[in-house]
């Protein structure tokens, strides 16, 4: 019996990194070791990743795994899935967790099931009962909560929403480096270039007050009533995925999980709900004010502020309240 | 082209949800539903690639009878047939749910299996990826764009940060379809007419020689969430709501 961390190391134009989610799951791991007795160990995969699995050899952990091999050089859904279902058994490992990576979401799931269970994604916290696991995750875009716990036998399998836990809570130690090489063949996915379509004009991570729009707004042409409350407070127009996948602001506007990450000294929701994947990319704001007609829009709960209401009411009467305060 | 599209109703968008007094789910009662966005592009891919390459787009959807208006919707946007796998489908989990799918789809030896790339209820964000592992098809996720090539595709998968990454696969394959790839259509009133005539297929788990089984995640558990911040909330008519929030601003956050 023991805990799994499955780190995740990529290499975008680049030598591989760390995605920045690992560490957080690392610090999840380390906490459930603690709380059901167990140990816990952490894995890397790809290929040229010693440098990479040294940097985990100081960390409180059982075993680092270099799971090293050629054809892991690149990632695949099919060579990922085959070299973790090996470590897994190697390592007799009974829970497995991930960050909720858009990786992990490609390939965990085919994990789970080639190992005839099911994985449970985008935990947002966790607490024991009895002794047992309960994992906790959303339903319908964070409108909900659940309760979930695992069924059947070890090993069970979970990937962790960024954010969820804290990076800075690892603890210290030392482990030793087990190289493991699994059997593997080439991929029937051919992993191409990596690319980004052009570069960012804006850059929202630089702008102190961000005008944030969502579906609310209703139609395109609704836009300039938003932008006239960001030209007032001096601030850069955005938006969730919805409007920018619709063609109403470019999508170098976007914030969230597929867009820019930004941490204002004010974010001002208007019209957003709020799912998770905007969240992730805005709850660091130093100020977030929430604009919409849902008082149970998740978008309250990381709101300071909030206005429940009609925007096409509420937002030109702000725009006037602001000019007055700006004298 | 052979192309089978699954689709899931969900609750509209605009739903207030209730817990229901067991805990374990939401008061349906009064509930509309609707096509699970990520599912309406994957429809629209589907449309759009018979449009470019010939063939054939079947929808394929489990879930009770109230589904069979999303499935018609469907059929009016312009797909040829349906498979309506008429079950309630609490007792399935994600691996239940694509054993179904899988049932259904296995004899119908699709070349390329379209799913979105979550649903906007329980947002497991697994099915098709489960689906892709039980039928033995490669599979790519969160994808952009698709080509045909011949006798596999190269797809655009989106990476986080604005990276994308193009892929290549041989047919047949599955593909989780992220939202904002094409434009959605309408479905046309002459659409709606001839979807009056298009088969539904109506087959239950039975049929598919699938039983829920046990499963491998308990759902215990449903509420709203705490929430982590307390929210000031401003009442009242507008103009009123808004000096409020501008005081605050101005002289508590002290961002303006």
């Amino acid at each position: 019996m023991s805990i799994l961390v499955v780190m995740e190391q990529r290499a975008i134009q680049g030598p591989s990194a760390w995605n920045r989610m690992s560490w957080e799951t690392l610090a999840a791991g380390q906490q459930l070791a603690r709380e059901l007795g167990q140990p816990v160990s952490a894995a890397v995969l790809g290929q040229g990743i010693e440098g990479l699995a040294a940097e985990l050899a100081d960390k409180k952990l059982e075993h680092v795994y270099a799971v090293e091999h050629d054809v892991l050089k690149n990632y695949t859904p099919d060579t990922y899935t085959a070299g973790l279902r090996q470590l897994v058994e190697h390592a007799h490992a009974s829970i497995a967790i991930f960050p909720h990576t858009y990786q992990v979401r490609d390939f965990l799931p085919k994990l789970a099931t080639a190992l005839g269970r099911v994985a449970v994604s985008d935990v947002v916290a966790h607490r024991i009962e009895d002794g047992k696991l309960v994992l906790v995750r959303q339903f319908f875009q964070g409108k909900l909560n659940v309760d979930v716990r695992f069924a059947g036998d070890p090993p069970y399998f979970a990937s962790l929403q960024a954010g969820a836990y804290r990076a800075d809570k690892i603890e210290a130690g030392s482990a030793a480096v087990e190289k493991f090489k699994p059997q593997l063949t080439a991929s029937r996915i051919k992993p191409l270039e990596t690319f980004r379509e052009a570069a960012r004009a804006v850059d929202l991570t630089a702008a102190e007050i961000i005008v944030s729009v969502g579906r609310g707004i209703k139609e395109a042409d609704n836009i300039p009533i938003v932008q006239k409350l960001a030209d007032v407070l001096g601030a850069e127009l955005a938006a969730s995925r919805p409007i920018c996948d619709s063609g109403w602001l470019p999508m170098e506007r976007q914030v969230g999980s597929s867009g820019q990450t930004v941490a204002p000294k004010m974010y001002l929701a208007v019209g957003i709900s709020g799912a998770i994947q905007h969240l992730v990319g805005m709850k660091g704001s130093k100020t977030i004010v929430a604009i919409n007609k849902d008082a149970n829009a998740p978008i309250f709960e990381v709101a300071d502020y909030g206005i429940v209401g009609d925007l096409f009411q509420v937002v030109p009467a702000l725009v006037e309240e602001i000019k007055k305060a700006k004298g | 082209m052979k192309i089978i599209v699954c689709i899931k109703q969900v609750p509209a968008r605009d739903s207030q949800l209730r817990v229901a007094p067991s805990g374990a789910w939401i008061q349906e009662a009064d509930l509309s539903y609707e096509i699970n966005e990520p599912d309406a592009y994957a429809l629209e891919e589907g449309l759009q690639l018979k449009e470019k390459h010939g063939g054939e787009v079947v929808v394929l959807c489990a879930g009770p009878e109230r589904a069979a208006q999303t499935i018609r919707e469907a059929l009016a946007k312009g797909a040829d047939r349906a498979i309506h796998i008429e079950e309630e489908m609490g007792a399935f989990d994600a691996l239940g749910a694509a054993r179904l799918l899988a049932g259904a789809l296995a004899p119908e030896k699709p070349d390329l299996v379209l799913t979105g790339l979550q649903s906007d209820d329980l947002g497991y964000g697994q099915t098709g990826v489960i689906l892709a592992e039980l039928m033995g098809l490669p599979h790519g996720t969160i994808i952009m764009q698709v080509e045909k090539q011949n006798g596999s595709i190269r797809v655009k998968r989106e990476l986080e940060d604005g990276w994308f990454q193009h892929v290549e696969m041989p047919l047949p394959a599955l593909l989780t379809i992220q939202s904002g790839i094409n434009k959605l259509r309408y479905a046309t009133l002459m659409g709606i007419k001839k979807a009056k005539g298009k088969e539904i297929r109506r087959v239950a788990a039975a049929d598919l020689g699938v039983a829920p089984g046990a499963a491998c995640i308990q759902l215990s558990r449903v509420y709203a969430p705490s929430r982590s911040k307390q929210t000031q909330l401003f009442e009242g008519p507008p103009k009123e709501a808004a000096a409020k929030l501008v005081e605050k601003l101005k002289f508590e956050a002290r961002v303006i």
